[in-house]
C-alpha cells in the first residue's frame, strides 16, 4: 500500500507501481490535449527543493505540477557545505513551517529525502538522491517499456554502465523486478557494486553475454569526469567495450529497444545513430516523465490534508 | 579514616578468578579486605544485594573533547558519563584542539580531570605532532607528564616508515602504541561498510580490506620492532584473524573491540540514521560473529567504547558530511552483557574484558579487588531493565544508536578511590 512519501521503488508493491502507471496513462491523455491543464491540484503548493543542479528533472516536475494547476515553487539552496548556512534538517523544518502540500527533493547525497521526510509534515517525493534511488525515472522507464512491449512480465532487461554510482540503476532494478522482469547489469568490474546480486540481478563483465536474448537495453550515463582513470581507464576504452552501437545491439533479441535516462554522451554510451533513432526510445521516456510526475503529484500531493484518492488508507 | 563496605553481592574478580558471594571493605581509598565476616565497625554501607561487585571498568578509548570542543563533551561531563557507565577510569584520545602532543597539554588534561572528573583520566598522547603522521612526539617527556600510551587514532599513520620509527621509539618508554587500522586510500570516500548495504543505500562503501590490509602491515611492523602494538576497535573477521595469528606467534599485540562492533551490523544504517555512522563502520553479521568469537577466545583482550560525542547539528547533516562516531560510556555495560546472556562469556570473563585486561594493557593499577589495590569498584544489576534516553544521560551529546531503546543491565553504584561517585538514584557526584 502506498505510504505518505515516495522515497524509493524499494518501498513500493507491484500494485502501487501499477496504480501509478495507470494514473500516468490518464495524465498522458491530458498532455495530448489542446489545453494541457486540469484543475486537480488547484490551491495546492508544491515545492521543488533541488539541492543538486538539475535542469531536466526539475523542468519535468514543474511542468507536471503546472498542468495540474498547482502552485510550484522552485527552491535551490546552496548545497556545498562551505556555502551552507543551515543543515538540511533546518532547511526542511523551515519549509515545513510554510505548509507546502508536497516537497520534491533532489540531493547529491543518498538518504537526504528520507531524513527530510522524517521531520516534514508534507509528503516528500524523491527526485533523485545520490546513488540511492530515482523513483520517478524508473516509473517512466517502466511505462515506456510497457507501451513498447505491451507487458513487463517475462521480459529481460540489461542495464549497462556505471551501476555503482547510479540511482537510476537501483530504482530500475527494483521496479522491473517487481513487475516481473529479469534484470541484468553489465559494467567494467569496478563499476559493479559490492554484493549487487543481493538486489536480485545477475552481473556481467561481458557486454556481449549480458545482451544475449534481452528485450530492453538501458545505457547509463557516464556521470563523472573524475571517474576516468580511477574507475575505468578512458572514455575511449569504455566506448569500445561498453558503448552501444548497432553492431553490438545484434547480440540482443530482435526488436530489442534501447533506453537512456539522458543526457546522452554521444559516442560514449550510445553511438550517434542510436541516440537519435529507433530502436532507442529516449524522447518517449522524456514525454512519459511528465505523465509519471503528474501521476505521482496527483497521488501523493492530492491526498495531503485528507484529500485525494488515497485519503482513507494513507499513513498520515 | 574512611571505611566503606560493599555488602551482599556476587564478587567477580577476574584477577583472583573469584566468583562467589561476599563483601568488599574499602579503607582510605584502597581495598582493605574481601570476603565474608569482615570487621565492618563504623563503615558506610553500600547495599549490593542481588548485584555484581566488580573491579571498576577501565575504558581504553574515549574522546573527551576537552580542550577545544567543549560543546560536544568536556572532562567533567565525560567523567560523569564514565562513572554512570561503571567506568572508574577512562583513557582519552589525543585529537583535542590543540592536540595532546605536548607535556603541557597532558598536564592540562590531568589538572582538569583532578578538578572536574569523578573518573580517573588517563591521557593518551599523540604519536606524531599535530597528528600529522610525520614527526614523532616527545614520548619520554609525555610519559613523565602522565601520558599512558600513544596514538594518532583516526588519523591513521599511513607512512610505513614513520610508523616503524614510532613503534621503535616507543620501546624507550614501554607503553602501547594504539592504532586505528584503516588504510585511508582504501577507505576513500567510504562511509558505510562496503557490501550489500552500501550497494542498496547507494552510499560510498568502506571495504573491510581497508582494515585487514592495515592490521597486517602494523602486525608486521610490531614483529619487526618488538614494540607493543594495540589495535583499536577491530571490526572485521580478517582483522581478528590477523591478530590471532600474531598472538599465536607470540607477538606483543593486544586488541580491543567496541560494544557497537560486537552487537550491531550495517543493517542499522538502513534508515540513513547518521548516529550509526562510525569509523570503522558497522560491518556484516559475519564480521560481528568473528569479533565476538575473538573476544571470547582472548584474541581480543578488551572491550573499549570509542565514546565519540558529536553535537546534534553536526549529526543532522547529509550522511556523507556528518562526523563519524557514537557515544558509548553509559551504555557499554548493558550492551555487552548480551554476550553473557547468550552464554558466550562467563560473567567473570566479561568483567575481565572491561577492567582487568584494559588496566593491564595500560600498565595501570585496577582491574582487581585484591587488598591494597585502589578501591575502584563497580556495582551493577545485570538484570535491571531501563530505558535509555541520551538527553537524560551525562554526556553532552546524544549521538547513540541505542537512543530510545530498552537496555538490560544497569550500573547501580560506582566507587573511585573508596568514594561513592555515582549511584543510579542519586546520580553522579561532583568530586
Amino acid at each position: 500500500m502506498i505510504g505518505r512519501d515516495l522515497l524509493g521503488i524499494e518501498d513500493l508493491e507491484r500494485e502501487d507501481i501499477e496504480k501509478i502507471l495507470e494514473t500516468a496513462m490518464h495524465m498522458r491523455e491530458v498532455g495530448e490535449r489542446d489545453v494541457k491543464k486540469v484543475p486537480t491540484l488547484r490551491g495546492r503548493t508544491i515545492v521543488n527543493l533541488f539541492f543538486e543542479a538539475s535542469t531536466r528533472t526539475r523542468a519535468s516536475f514543474e511542468i507536471a505540477g503546472k498542468r495540474l494547476s498547482a502552485d510550484v515553487v522552485n527552491f535551490s539552496p546552496a548545497s556545498s557545505s562551505l556555502k551552507k548556512a543551515e543543515s538540511i534538517l533546518d532547511t526542511a523544518r523551515t519549509l515545513d513551517a510554510m505548509d507546502p502540500d508536497a516537497v520534491v527533493v533532489r540531493h547529491a547525497v543518498s538518504g537526504v529525502p528520507r531524513r527530510i521526510a522524517d521531520v516534514l509534515g508534507a509528503p516528500v517525493i524523491n527526485a533523485g538522491d545520490g546513488a540511492h534511488e530515482h523513483p520517478t525515472q524508473a516509473l517512466l522507464d517502466i511505462l515506456t517499456v510497457q507501451q513498447e512491449k505491451g507487458r513487463i512480465d517475462g521480459l529481460t532487461v540489461t542495464i549497462v554502465g556505471d551501476i555503482a554510482h547510479s540511482r537510476v540503476a537501483r530504482s530500475n532494478i527494483y521496479g522491473f523486478r517487481k513487475m516481473g522482469a529479469e534484470v541484468r547489469v553489465a559494467a567494467p568490474p569496478p563499476m559493479i557494486p559490492a554484493d549487487v546480486e543481493a538486489l536480485g540481478v545477475k552481473a556481467y563483465t561481458s557486454l556481449r553475454e549480458s545482451l544475449d536474448g534481452v528485450d530492453v537495453v538501458m545505457a547509463l550515463r557516464i556521470q563523472n569526469e573524475r571517474l576516468v582513470g580511477s574507475w575505468f581507464p578512458s572514455v575511449r576504452e569504455y566506448s569500445a567495450t561498453f558503448g552501444l552501437d548497432r553492431a553490438k545491439l545484434r547480440y540482443a533479441r530482435d526488436g530489442a529497444i534501447v533506453m537512456h535516462p539522458g543526457p546522452v554522451n554521444r559516442g560514449v554510451e550510445l553511438s550517434h545513430d542510436l541516440a537519435d533513432h529507433r530502436p532507442s526510445v529516449i524522447l518517449d521516456q522524456v514525454r512519459n516523465g511528465v505523465a509519471i510526475r503528474m501521476a505521482v503529484l496527483y497521488l501523493f500531493a492530492g491526498r495531503h490534508r485528507g484529500g485525494g484518492p488515497f485519503a482513507q488508507q494513507g499513513a498520515q | 579514616m574512611s571505611r566503606l563496605l560493599i555488602r551482599g553481592g556476587r564478587l567477580l574478580d577476574p584477577a583472583a578468578k573469584r566468583d562467589e558471594p561476599g563483601d568488599v571493605l574499602c579503607l582510605d581509598g584502597r581495598i582493605e579486605a574481601v570476603g565474608t565476616d569482615l570487621d565492618v565497625r563504623g563503615a558506610e554501607v553500600v547495599d549490593a544485594e542481588g548485584a555484581w561487585i566488580t573491579p571498576g571498568f577501565v575504558d581504553l578509548h574515549a574522546h573527551l573533547r576537552e580542550p577545544g570542543q567543549e560543546y560536544k563533551e568536556d572532562i567533567a561531563s565525560g567523567g560523569r558519563a564514565a562513572v554512570a557507565g561503571g567506568f572508574t577510569a577512562v583513557a582519552c584520545m589525543a585529537n583535542t584542539d590543540p592536540v595532546n602532543d605536548d607535556p603541557a597539554m597532558t598536564d592540562f588534561i590531568l589538572d582538569r580531570a583532578r578538578q572536574d572528573s569523578p573518573a580517573k583520566v588517563y591521557p593518551i598522547a599523540a604519536a606524531t605532532r599535530r597528528l600529522e603522521g610525520q614527526l614523532m612526539t616527545e614520548m619520554s617527556a609525555l610519559i613523565d607528564a602522565g601520558a599512558v600510551a600513544f596514538s594518532d587514532d583516526g588519523r591513521t599513520i599511513m607512512d610505513s616508515c614513520v610508523m616503524r620509527r614510532v613503534l621503535e621509539y616507543s620501546r624507550l618508554v614501554n607503553v602501547p602504541v594504539i592504532v586505528h587500522c584503516e588504510d585511508r586510500t582504501l577507505v576513500g570516500q567510504g562511509v558505510v561498510n562496503e557490501g550489500a548495504m552500501s550497494t542498496r543505500l547507494g552510499l560510498p562503501g568502506n571495504p573491510g580490506i581497508a582494515e585487514t590490509v592495515h592490521v597486517a602491515r602494523d602486525v608486521i611492523l610490531a614483529e619487526f620492532t618488538g614494540a607493543h602494538l594495540h589495535v583499536a576497535h577491530v571490526s572485521t573477521a580478517g582483522g581478528v584473524a590477523s591478530i590471532r595469528a600474531a598472538r599465536e606467534r607470540g607477538l606483543n599485540v593486544t586488541a580491543e573491540v567496541t560494544p557497537h562492533h560486537l552487537t550491531l551490523t550495517d543493517e542499522e544504517t538502513a534508515g540513513f540514521d547518521t548516529n550509526t555512522k562510525v569509523a570503522p563502520p558497522l560491518r556484516s553479521a559475519q564480521d560481528v560473529a568473528a569479533c565476538r568469537a575473538g573476544l571470547v577466545d582472548g584474541t581480543i583482550d578488551a572491550i573499549a567504547t570509542d565514546h565519540a560525542p558529536h553535537a546534534m547539528h553536526e549529526k543532522d547533516q547529509e550522511f556523507t558530511e556528518a562526523p563519524h562516531g557514537m557515544i558509548g560510556l553509559e551504555t557499554a555495560a548493558a550492551v555487552t552483557l548480551d554476550l553473557v546472556r547468550s552464554g558466550e562469556l562467563s560473567p567473570l570473563a566479561w568483567v575481565a574484558r572491561l577492567s582487568t585486561a584494559p588496566a593491564r594493557i595500560l600498565r595501570r593499577p585496577g582491574g582487581s579487588l585484591a587488598p591494597g589495590e585502589p578501591a575502584d569498584v563497580t556495582v551493577l544489576d545485570p538484570d535491571r531493565r531501563w530505558h535509555y534516553d541520551p538527553a537524560k544521560g551525562y554526556s553532552k551529546s546524544r549521538n547513540s544508536p541505542w537512543a530510545g531503546r530498552d537496555l538490560i543491565g544497569r550500573v547501580v553504584t560506582t566507587i573511585v578511590d573508596g568514594m561513592i561517585v555515582y549511584h543510579v538514584d542519586r546520580g553522579a557526584l561532583v568530586p
